[in-house]
């Protein structure tokens, strides 16, 4: 399967220099840039790890896609997204999100079903990743 | 209505004049002009916590435009058609509204907009019924008119704060659904009518497995007998739960809650609330207390609530009479919805692009400037109040997607119902062409392109990488709904003072 979260899932993977323009549009706004990465790409697991903090002082995209280069080298086989932050007062959150690395295989996610009274289903996805420990999740293949 | 009257209403000055000389006292018994009892006062100044009106009005012939305003400041206040001495137990001056001016409006002679205050005092905190009830309750029936529309208010940060406003804004929103920085995809789940609830939570699976965020129960789908509201919510979740577990992405069926009561209503939500579901759907038709009860449940209950404005078009659409749907939308704002259909300007339904880039800044915006290009007439400060996320639904398919991020932005949701489900290579397919429409053009605006200009050629390129896009392109590409619209801001800007 493909997790189809962020802006871009439905896009051919963005090379590094559409990645690049991406990032100078983010900045173009004052929206500072993090990058994240996970082996767990449940839609509710909200924090991502930090690959560094978010790079406000920087200004310029190259910058940017050289720490998205390091992050790759650093997680391998792991969900990596880069976020952009508006701090102005009347959004102060996140303006985008896409993703820019994905492990080989994406395991995806088990749907269970709880039957109680009445018809009620009781849904929970499960992440076939959090099967293993963390760190271990995308390495035996 | 008909511009063509014999006799032009009489020149203001002249009547104006007339009236000092034989002006009655104000406290004598009978009936006399509204203008002179107190409801027209030019020299006023309105106050910061004044609510303000704006009025289309279309006095009778013979009728003075300073007496039609005052009439309406009268009628919508404190005034009845004749003298009452009780007047004289009230700080009455405090109590009536005043209409402080009048504007001929461009290229009409028998309308113009009257300009009314009110203090803050005539209304009830934080209560949409009392506040129509006031400024639209009795109005527009008065005979005195041929016509009245109410085109703006701005309501004073004093009052805006005793609402509670978005149960939850686009901000939360967006950050409860993971959702950031494109608009959101939905699709109203077709045929409205009939399907069994197994054959609807099919529409709901495929449309959101294919790549939309939400579906939508549409408004007239509440609990009939070929569709039962509890059975509907149980199969629309199995779709949604399914699309979320095969996308990695959070999903949402509207599940419309709409019933003759609130008991039912609380009924239908609290069940949706337990079968997991990010959202719930009311109808502007179960009324302004409705919809602020249910916007307390919403944010208490942490589910979004979505607005569909049906019936507005019986009131909003006409210009010379009724009420213009930027009040509707502003009403909501405060009355706490998360979403309201806002209008498309390029699909099936009415929508003028400046007038609908009003009501799109009366949602979405914390301060909106007064502009009369979009029928604005007050600035508006929302005093941070969240904003409601409008839904752009009626006509709309993957062709126009340039267009609809031209006209209508980020922040808003755009549903694909006809533009989904009619995909010849099925739903899914049908979701996927609009997404990959979407991230297209956001992709090409984002790198500085001129997408609007440039758009069929992004869409063209986008679909050589999907064969969904590809055909949808090729069935809806050049359909267009090319009609003039009957509600749009005058075409010269009335001077604001």
């Amino acid at each position: 399967m493909k997790i189809t979260q962020g802006m871009f899932s439905f896009l051919p993977e963005l090379s590094d220099e559409e990645i690049g323009a991406q990032c100078q549009y983010a900045l173009d706004n004052e929206w500072p840039l993090s990058i994240e990465y996970t082996d767990d790409p449940h839609p509710r697991n909200t924090y991502w790890e930090m690959h560094a903090l978010p790079m406000f002082d920087l200004e310029d995209a190259a910058g940017v896609v050289k720490e998205i280069n390091d992050a790759r080298k650093a997680h391998p086989e792991t969900y990596i997204r880069v976020i952009a932050y508006d701090a102005a007062r009347h959004r102060q959150s996140v303006a985008m999100l896409f993703i820019v690395q994905r492990p080989t295989t994406e395991p995806g996610f088990r749907l269970e079903r709880t039957e109680t009274n009445d018809r009620h289903i009781q849904y929970k996805m499960h992440s076939y990743a959090a099967d293993r420990p963390a760190g271990d999740r995308y390495q035996a293949k | 209505m008909s511009t063509t009257e014999e006799a032009p209403p009489e020149a203001s000055d002249d009547k104006k004049d007339d009236k000092k000389d034989d002006k009655k006292d104000r406290w004598s018994s009978g009936v006399i002009p509204y203008a002179e009892m107190g409801y027209w006062e030019p020299d006023y100044e309105p106050k910061v916590t004044d609510v303000l009106c704006a009025f289309r009005i279309t006095p009778q012939p013979g009728v003075p435009p300073e007496e039609a305003g005052a009439a309406v400041a009268g009628e919508s206040s404190t005034a009845t058609w004749t003298v009452v001495w009780t007047d004289r137990l009230t700080a009455h001056e405090h109590f009536q509204a005043k209409c402080y001016k009048v504007d001929p409006v461009p290229n009409r002679d028998d309308q113009w907009i009257a300009y009314i205050a009110y203090d803050m005092d005539l209304f009830e905190e934080g209560s949409i019924a009392n506040l129509t009830s006031s400024i639209i309750g009795n109005v527009f029936g008065f005979k005195a008119l041929k016509a009245l529309r109410l085109e703006d208010m701005r309501i004073p940060v004093a009052y805006t704060k005793t609402f509670q406003g978005p149960a939850h804004g686009i901000v939360v929103e967006r950050e409860y659904l993971g959702k950031f920085g494109r608009p959101l995809l939905g699709a109203t789940t077709k045929p409205k009518l009939g399907l069994s609830a197994r054959n609807y939570g099919r529409v709901v699976y495929e449309a959101c497995r294919g790549g939309l965020d939400f579906t939508k129960d549409d408004e007239n789908i509440n609990s009939q007998p070929f569709m039962r509201w509890r059975d509907r919510f149980l199969y629309s979740m199995e779709g949604v739960n399914k699309a979320q577990a095969e996308t990695g992405e959070v999903k949402g069926h509207y599940l419309n809650v709409t019933a003759a009561t609130m008991e039912e209503m609380y009924e239908r939500a609290e069940f949706a609330k337990d079968l997991g579901s990010v959202i719930v759907m009311i109808d502007l038709t179960v009324g302004y207390t409705a919809i602020q009860s249910m916007a307390k449940w919403a944010r208490a209950n942490g589910v979004i609530l979505h607005l569909h404005r049906a019936g507005h078009g019986t009131y909003t659409r006409q210009k010379d009479h009724g009420v213009s749907f930027r009040v509707i939308a502003k009403w909501m704002r405060l009355a706490g919805v998360d979403h309201i259909h806002a209008g498309t300007v390029v699909g099936k339904l009415e929508g003028d692009p400046m007038a609908t880039a009003g009501f799109y800044d009366t949602c979405r915006k914390d301060f909106a400037e007064a502009d009369l290009s979009k029928g604005l007439f007050f600035e508006q400060d929302w005093a941070r109040m969240g904003g409601v996320m409008p839904v752009a639904s009626g006509g709309i398919h993957a062709g126009q997607m340039h267009q609809l991020l031209h006209y209508l932005g980020t922040d808003v949701v755009l549903q694909f119902g006809g533009g989904t489900i009619g995909h010849p290579m099925g739903i899914a397919a049908g979701a996927e062409a609009n997404r990959v429409a979407l991230e297209a053009m956001i992709k090409a605006r984002n790198e500085g392109r001129d997408y609007l200009k440039e758009g069929k050629d992004i869409l063209k390129s986008a679909a050589k990488h999907s064969a969904a896009l590809d055909a949808a392109l090729g069935l809806w590409g050049e359909i267009s709904f090319d009609y003039e619209s009957t509600d749009m801001p005058d075409t010269v800007a009335t001077p604001t003072n």
